[in-house]
């Protein structure tokens, strides 16, 4: 690891300021993926702002309509929470999923998603829910905030709050993990919304996270596994590696499909 | 005794492993440690046009930055590799000169050019990048097929065509004959994936010199410290053998890894005589992957003929074998003398011929790794047998039957000579353990659940315990196969053994200890196992190929049995009884028949004292021995395999998995049940998940664990696990050896369960869920269509 600097920040002004007068600093959430990175020597920021100890990034509440949870909540509490494994029970089970202990207890939900590895799990459920994403300075809906592989509509300086899902009339989430790794190599969330179904797709998209219309319509007519899994899928946008040709992911999207409309019921 | 041979002792030296107390060698911190980083290849085949170490060298903490042309500059000797084999017309095998440190061409990613060295670790790696080398970039070839046609680029001027030698075992034209003249004949091709070794211990290196005393030690995480100092010594030229210590301290696994001496071990030694200082290098992960000796990497074409009756007539193979960028210490012995030899398996077969074909390529040299040649020959026969049965629809079980030896000694067409064995033993409990008659409706009953149920067997054959020396250095090895032992006596009867074996996971501490509870009934906490210092032990060849326990534990058998005569011999005469009236049982020494005892301690003592010794006798209890085995040891057994696929997705679940072995005389049947289940995670890992892949231009794909998969807890059953025993005739305790078995045999139960669940018989390994998911779709489509 290349020589930086460490800074904890206390509130979201301190750690804006912080960045503010960084070199090429970078903000750090849980670090599951920011610190092997820079201990591999992949990634040098001169500056770490870690956001750890700022209070407004904490906790899970729910209105009954939406459930909110700050961006600074591990897995590990996103899985054992008794709010959201009430309101969504399919993203608890998701989380439970992530990485292996270590990962669900160290990363955090705004680290994952501003990240957006293309393979990581909560940027399907934030896209087939609906999510909005609140920044220190501004909200974003899941559509817009996903740009593709890594990308997201963050500025360098802007820090995700919190994640405010609208609770599903049911959802699901079902992925086939890349044997190595273990992240998704097709991960599909499936919910049922008051917009209808929603499907996201994570782990086989050429640019990251996607929605599959074709899926939707499909479930629309008919919210049955066999539905989703009889929708043709086109390998064409699919990624294809030496764990998985876009021919085999174009199966699991349809495979994992099924599965995550079975979970939901 | 109930710490003796036989007993399921826990592991002395667990208590420091499980607590975090092992001292492995990245533990170890000398005075004024400085440390090493090397600046490598990015390139898989370049020429080094020029090196600029001067921004580097002015780089804070930096002490100095050294090339290979100050390292041959210095005399230090190319690598080189420890067995010789020719090709069939007698030509030498084509050894390719391999500098510690590239000085004109660098032939795979990861060959070291530079060792820079500074005062931290972090300067280390900083001022390596800051190392400027010029290449002029080569084409690479990866491929051992693709190396050997024209045109392909050509790594060495000493290999014409990068083919290293064309060797040969058994003869061609009666094999050819008897396949000519056969009734049923089944032909196939394989690929034997290659495999990063992986030891949870990445290698380390620590070299310091003492300029006064002009004196080295070397702590390394080697397998075999004293085959490393005589290597570095006489051909390396480092330094004379009594002016280098080298100490393999606690060694977290090896695989065959560790065996070798690779360039970083001479590259600190010498930096370390020229800063004058102690210099350390531990490789991180992907240095691990980058340049850790992999394994396997075959390619094969069979073919076996049977007589109407199903009796094999004729097998004849030929091979392919990718050895990497240079030869490593064995890499010539592994695909030959360690494989071609097992090609028989457990059957009778009169004509066998075997072709071997080496070959350079850009990627990391290849050597032994875990089973070394006999699970390329185990997964060849076994598939092959699987294979044919399937063709000429006969019961798999039936055609292993009507080809089993079935009388010892059995010399096979391919130099090994079986000393013992009972092949249907081992099939019938693996069948019966398994419940091999009640598939049917396992399979019934797991189709409907829409999964596909399917079940395979191996029945392998390996040898242990190469030897003897004599006969290995006819056929081409630099180093005599034998182990050695010392069993120091103290005057209080305490004992220490001094083995040239080295554990590194086995276990030694308890085993070798239990053979002295066993001899004199001492409790096992009296006796403690030194092993891995060139200072402390007299000499040894180390651990790997199984060895430690048909060859190691003989020696200390053999140096037991001397140290038992003497005492027996002081004892009656201490008693005043007749010498071969003395029993040593339970820590005491008896006059049988009588009430005369004496406490073991009393005897070791009395040796010591010397106050009142036989005639002529010299003081002390220390006993020493040198073993040289008299036959290769020949461990057997059946594998069942039973899988179920999801034939959505093709991820397949090992629903049940025994193994039932013959390892001869089993000293401890925890520690060798461990073995076998670390063998059997690695044969799954190669069956289903392991390949190492480069790319076209010489890149390692899987250089780090996102995407090499190693084997995890949940892609392992829980084991069955049998034994039939017949004892090895050929040393003095009876054993075989353990501890390759289950990597040897697993990897065709595993193909063969498979391939059966999903009614596809093409199936290469690994055996990942997209292949076995397009191969069973492919035999769907197929089965539709017609």
């Amino acid at each position: 690891m290349y020589e930086t600097k460490y800074h904890k920040a206390g509130s979201l002004d301190n750690a804006t300021s912080l960045m503010g007068s960084a070199d090429d600093g970078k903000y750090l959430g849980g670090g599951m993926t920011l610190i092997p990175t820079m201990k591999q020597r992949l990634a040098a920021p001169s500056d770490l702002v870690d956001l750890g100890g700022i209070a407004d990034l904490q906790g899970i509440s729910t209105d009954g309509s939406t459930l909110t949870i700050g961006a600074g909540v591990t897995h590990a509490e996103v899985a054992g929470s008794s709010d959201v494994q009430g309101a969504i029970p399919a993203l608890a089970a998701l989380a439970s999923h992530i990485g292996d202990p270590h990962v669900r207890n160290c990363g955090t939900l705004g680290g994952s998603i501003a990240n957006n590895d293309p393979a990581a799990d909560y940027p399907a459920a934030v896209l087939a829910l609906g999510a909005t994403i609140k920044t220190n300075s501004r909200e974003i809906t899941a559509g817009d905030f996903f740009n593709g592989m890594f990308e997201t509509s963050l500025s360098d300086d802007e820090i995700i709050v919190s994640v405010s899902f609208p609770i599903p009339e049911k959802a699901g989430y079902a992925k086939f993990p890349n044997p190595a790794s273990r992240y998704a190599m097709a991960g599909v969330f499936a919910a049922s919304t008051s917009d209808g179904p929603r499907v996201a797709v994570t782990g086989a998209g050429q640019d990251g996270v996607y929605r599959e219309d074709a899926m939707e319509a499909a479930l629309s007519a008919d919210w049955s596994p066999a539905a989703a899994s009889g929708v043709d899928v086109s390998a064409d946008d699919l990624m294809s590696d030496i764990h998985g040709t876009s021919d085999y992911r174009a199966n699991l999207v349809k495979v994992m499909a099924g599965r995550a409309v079975e979970a939901a019921g | 005794m109930s710490e003796g041979i036989g007993a399921r002792v826990t592991r002395k030296e667990d208590k420091r492993f499980i607590t975090g107390h092992g001292r492995y060698t990245d533990d170890i911190v000398e005075q004024n440690q400085t440390y090493a980083a090397f600046v490598r290849s990015p390139h898989a085949h370049a020429e080094i046009l020029s090196i600029d170490r001067d921004a580097a060298k002015a780089m804070p903490g930096v002490i100095d930055v050294l090339d290979g042309k100050q390292l041959t500059g210095d005399g230090i000797g190319n690598i080189i590799c420890g067995w010789t084999v020719n090709s069939k017309d007698g030509t030498p095998m084509a050894m390719g000169a391999w500098s510690a440190l590239a000085t004109q061409y660098v032939r795979y990613v990861g060959d070291a050019v530079v060792i820079v060295v500074a005062e931290t670790q972090d300067q280390a790696r900083e001022a390596a990048e800051a190392v400027v080398i010029d290449y002029k970039e080569l084409p690479a070839v990866v491929s051992a097929v693709e190396a050997l046609q024209d045109g392909a680029p050509q790594l060495h001027p000493e290999a014409p065509n990068n083919q290293i030698f064309d060797w040969e075992i058994g003869d061609e034209a009666p094999t050819d004959e008897a396949i000519a003249g056969a009734a049923h004949v089944v032909e196939m091709d394989f690929t034997n994936n290659r495999l990063s070794p992986n030891p949870m211990e990445p290698r380390s290196a620590i070299a310091t010199y003492n300029a006064i005393e002009e004196h080295y030690t070397l702590y390394t995480t080697s397998q075999n410290p004293h085959v490393a100092r005589l290597i570095l010594s006489a051909f390396y030229q480092v330094a004379p053998e009594h002016k280098l210590r080298v100490i393999a301290p606690d060694v977290g696994g090896g695989f065959g890894s560790k065996i070798y001496v690779y360039p970083e071990e001479i590259a600190c030694l010498w930096a370390s005589m020229k800063t004058n200082g102690s210099v350390k290098w531990t490789s991180d992960r992907t240095e691990a992957f980058l340049t850790d000796a992999h394994g396997r990497d075959h390619v094969s074409t069979a073919k076996i003929g049977f007589d109407k009756d199903y009796k094999i007539v004729g097998l004849k193979v030929d091979t392919i074998a990718n050895l990497g960028a240079y030869m490593s210490l064995f890499s010539s012995a592994t695909p030959t003398y360690l494989y071609a030899t097992l090609l028989s398996g457990q059957y009778n077969i009169a004509n066998i011929h075997a072709n071997v074909c080496t070959v350079y390529t850009n990627t990391v040299p290849v050597d032994a790794y875990r089973g070394a040649g006999r699970p390329e020959a185990s997964f060849l026969i076994e598939r092959l047998i699987e294979t044919s049965a399937r063709q000429l629809g006969i019961s798999p079980v039936e055609l292993r039957r009507k080809n089993f030896v079935t009388e010892f000694p059995h010399q096979t067409p391919v130099i090994m000579a079986y000393d013992t064995g009972d092949f249907e033993a081992h099939l019938s409990d693996a069948m019966k353990a398994a419940d091999w008659d009640g598939i049917a409706a396992r399979k019934a009953e797991a189709e409907s659940r829409g999964k596909l149920r399917g079940i395979g067997m191996s029945c392998y054959i390996e040898a242990c315990g190469i030897a003897p020396s004599a006969a290995v250095g006819s056929l081409g090895a630099g180093v005599g196969l034998w182990e050695s032992a010392e069993v120091r006596v103290n005057p209080v009867g305490t004992i220490e053994i001094l083995t040239g074996s080295h554990s590194h996971g086995q276990g030694h501490e308890t085993t070798f200890a239990q053979l002295v509870c066993d001899r004199f009934g001492l409790p096992i906490d009296n006796v403690q196992v030194i092993h891995g210092d060139t200072d402390k032990v007299q000499f040894g060849m180390g651990t790997y190929g199984s060895r430690s326990g048909a060859v190691g534990m003989s020696a200390i058998a053999k140096a037991l049995d001397k140290v038992e005569a003497k005492a027996k011999k002081i004892a009656a005469h201490l008693m005043e009884a007749d010498e071969g009236d003395i029993v040593i049982e339970n820590g005491e020494v008896k006059v049988a028949g009588t009430d005369k005892v004496l406490g073991w301690h009393e005897v070791c003592l009395a040796a010591y004292m010397a106050h009142n010794l036989p005639e002529g006798m010299e003081p002390g209890l220390k006993e020493g021995a040198f073993y040289d085995p008299a036959n290769f040891t020949f461990p057997s057994g059946t594998y069942i395999c039973e899988v179920e696929v999801d034939p959505e997705t093709g991820t397949t679940d090992i629903v049940q998995f025994t193994a039932v072995d013959d390892f001869g005389v089993i000293i401890n049947p925890m520690i060798v049940e461990g073995q076998v289940h670390g063998g059997l995670a690695q044969g799954i890992g190669q069956a289903m998940l392991e390949h190492a892949i480069y790319d076209d231009n010489g890149q390692l794909l899987t250089a780090s664990y996102m995407d090499y998969c190693m084997p995890r807890a949940d892609n392992l059953p829980s084991f069955t696990i049998g034994h039939t025993t017949t004892a090895c005739p050929s040393n003095p305790l009876g054993i075989k050896g353990c501890g390759e078995a289950g990597a040897i045999g697993s990897p065709p139960a595993i193909i063969n369960a498979i391939t059966d669940a999903i009614g596809n018989n093409n199936l290469s390994m690994p055996a990942t869920p997209q292949k076995v998911w397009a191969a069973y779709n492919a035999a769907s489509t197929k089965q539709a269509a017609e």
